[in-house]
């Protein structure tokens, strides 16, 4: 290290491990360890899928389908008899793990080709605030999230997002938020996750982050009051910074008619390489790579009686941006091309 | 601090459900010499059954201040509050003249009253509003972010606004103000009780509200507790878990025909000037919003948790079986039909293109 670099703490550069994407991290020279093969190969559920179902096709090539028609039939009969359990924030697991993860793990595994390191920093149990990067124009980067960490970790947990209140403003969109798992960002519904034990998501930047023009990419916007950072040393939960690399260029921000987002009521009205000039196809987000880095988690538990201390709350947001930001260039750095494999 | 139940208590609205319940109830409470119900009606005959052992005084709250005074009362129950403008009985206008000036003058007796010890005022859930920006779950500490909609809202606003002032002035008092969810059970009948005994439930296109319900004898029972024991202060009861409004409607066999906001309120509007219904801007903002609330409180304090919401719908549905459609025995037995038809023309092609 040079003399007088200001040391900032990153976050351990873990070996990178390969959880899943079809290709190798180019970053990662094959031939530097036999040693770290086992450890990668330990983890891709996506090989050993498809092995079992092979067995046991040949065996009953009936069976596999008749469970799958009686499955969704059941599933039906739940869902119309209204036989599921939602919880006080609407949040509905059945619906969630059944419908909305695996559209969403499409997207997540071949359109973005999302790769995801530092897994080992979400906790396996207990509450945790997961902080992030927005970016994206829509929030596209949430719902990764969310799919990432239902999908890496070894919990398969899911992910209560925190939203705006437009999205709460809108007709379906405030239902399928609910229904997912997200509640208002608010400090009583985030306390109330917390202390029940739940992985809290959040993206401090609000609109100012997905809204901001192609130009300002991977610069992190203000982090409003803080407010997530006194939720959380009030219920003395560990904070988890996250960056995302790759939501910034799935609909890049060319320019933004302030008097028409003025009239619709909506934060920015965007001008896309493709949005409004294609129509509806102009919602297709371009296929980016992205990148996940979870970052070590910041303890909070000898902090709980600093929850009203601005300056504790403010240093410790602080922290958190920095962390982000520094992770967001290294993660830049392996990935070159925004749109390569 | 005294605990011991107090001799003489008031019930307040007697010539409705509620209030004749809690006052039969504690009537038949040895520990209670005198249980004197008043309401400017007469009871209906269904309910003079129950109000056997009740002293009735037909009286209005303007005279509540004498009769008191005269009697004695250590005890006030106040569950003379409507949740829907009756349109045999005044509409509107009665609605808030109970409700609001009824709430004010029987807070004005109480406060010349010198024997009181306790008063206990109904209220609902409804005093949290409903706005957007609402926190998913409500705890009795939660302040409405916009003053409500709905006309019933507003008066709750109001009577908590008179209770809090009461409270000011007679700091001697016990004053416990129960905030309820909406009533349920086979005996319940109210707006939303008719709404899901109905063979259609209309329901907000894009909302699915999430609802909490209490069933009727847990709230007698928390009313009742609330006069012989000793509970200051502000209380959520309700029945814990949510129902969403579909789901609701799913569990009750109806069926539910969503329609945007605008027609939604348009079609109850034209409804309730027809007098066909009683539904107002109060079950609107209900079926956008949800409401749920925190009954932590309660069960510290009470020492009782009242049934899960989802019981007490289901006794509802077992109360009002006859109007549903789609059961969950009909829906077993189409997805048993529809299984051995696939599997029949499964068995048939699939034996043919093997072969």
């Amino acid at each position: 290290m040079l003399p007088g670099h200001a040391d900032f703490a990153l976050p351990a550069p873990a070996a990178p491990v390969r959880l899943n994407g079809r290709r190798p991290i180019p970053e990662v020279p094959q031939m530097n360890g036999h040693s770290e093969a086992p450890s990668a190969n330990e983890v891709p559920p996506a090989n050993e899928a498809p092995q079992p179902t092979r067995s046991e096709k040949p065996a009953e090539p009936i069976d596999v389908w008749d469970q799958r028609v009686a499955g969704a039939l059941a599933f039906l009969r739940r869902r119309l008899a209204g036989n599921y359990e939602v919880d006080d924030f609407g949040f509905d697991p059945e619906l969630t793990d059944a419908l909305f993860h695996p559209m969403l793990r499409v997207l997540y595994r071949d359109w973005f080709r999302t790769e995801v390191f530092g897994v080992e920093h979400v906790p396996v149990d207990g509450g945790a605030l997961i902080v992030g990067n927005h970016s994206g124009t829509l929030a596209l980067d949430a719902l990764m999230l969310s799919t990432a960490i239902r999908d890496q970790t070894r919990a398969e947990r899911h992910l209560r997002l925190l939203g705006a209140d437009l999205v709460f403003r809108m007709p379906f969109v405030s239902e399928l938020a609910r229904k997912s798992g997200a509640t208002v960002a608010c400090n009583p519904d985030a306390e109330r996750l917390m202390s029940q034990g739940e992985l809290v998501g959040v993206f401090p930047e609000g609109f100012k982050g997905i809204g901001k023009p192609f130009a300002d990419r991977y610069k992190l916007q203000r982090f409003g009051r803080g407010g997530f950072v006194s939720a959380a040393l009030r219920t003395g939960t560990p904070i988890v910074p996250v960056a995302i690399v790759g939501a910034e260029e799935i609909y890049p921000i060319l320019a933004d008619i302030k008097p028409l987002a003025r009239l619709l009521g909506v934060p920015y009205f965007p001008i896309t390489p493709t949005f409004p000039w294609l129509g509806p196809l102009g919602l297709v987000p371009l296929p980016s790579k992205w990148l996940m880095r979870f970052c070590p988690p910041i303890p909070t538990a000898h902090l709980t009686e600093h929850a009203d201390d601005p300056m504790v709350v403010y240093n410790l947001a602080d922290q958190v941006r920095e962390t982000i930001q520094a992770t967001l260039l290294e993660l830049l750095e392996k990935r070159p091309d925004p749109f390569g494999l | 601090m005294v605990t011991s139940p107090p001799r003489v208590v008031v019930v307040t609205g007697v010539s409705r459900f509620l209030g004749a319940r809690v006052a039969a109830r504690l009537a038949a409470d040895p520990r209670i010499e005198r249980v004197v119900g008043l309401d400017p009606q007469d009871p209906p005959p269904a309910l003079r059954a129950v109000l056997e052992d009740v002293e009735l005084v037909r009286a209005d709250a303007r005279v509540a201040a004498g009769a008191m005074a005269d009697l004695g009362a250590e005890a006030v129950v106040h569950m003379a509050v409507t949740s829907a403008p009756d349109s045999q009985h005044g509409g509107r206008q009665a609605m808030k003249e109970q409700n609001v000036i009824g709430t004010m003058q029987l807070l004005a007796a109480a406060q010349g009253a010198p024997g009181l010890r306790k008063i206990i005022v109904r209220s609902s859930t409804a005093a949290y509003g409903a706005s957007f920006r609402d926190p998913a779950v409500f705890t009795e500490d939660t302040e409405p972010r916009a003053v409500p909609r709905g006309s019933y809202a507003r008066d709750i606003l109001d009577i908590e606004g008179y209770v809090r002032g009461f409270r000011r002035r007679r700091p001697d008092v016990t004053a416990t103000v129960l905030r309820f969810a909406p009533f349920i059970g086979s005996t319940a009948d109210t707006t939303l009780t008719r709404l899901f005994a109905q063979p259609l439930v209309p329901t907000v296109l894009g909302r699915d509200a999430r609802l909490q319900f209490v069933h009727v004898d847990d709230a007698l029972e928390v009313a009742n507790r609330a006069v012989v024991e000793d509970h200051p202060g502000t209380f959520n009861v309700a029945g814990a878990g949510v129902l969403t409004l579909s789901q609701a409607v799913r569990r009750a066999g109806r069926v539910s025909v969503p329609l945007p906001e605008g027609t939604f309120s348009a079609v109850l509007g034209l409804a309730r000037n027809l007098g066909i219904g009683k539904i107002g801007l109060d079950q609107v903002d209900l079926f956008v919003h949800g409401r749920v609330v925190d009954t932590a409180r309660l069960v510290r304090e009470f020492g009782f948790t009242p049934r899960t919401t989802e019981a007490a719908f289901n006794d509802f549905i077992a109360a009002h079986a006859n109007g549903s459609s789609l059961t969950a025995a009909r829906l077993e037995a189409a997805e048993r039909a529809i299984l051995d038809g696939v599997r029949t023309l499964r068995s048939t092609a699939g034996g043919g293109d093997r072969a």
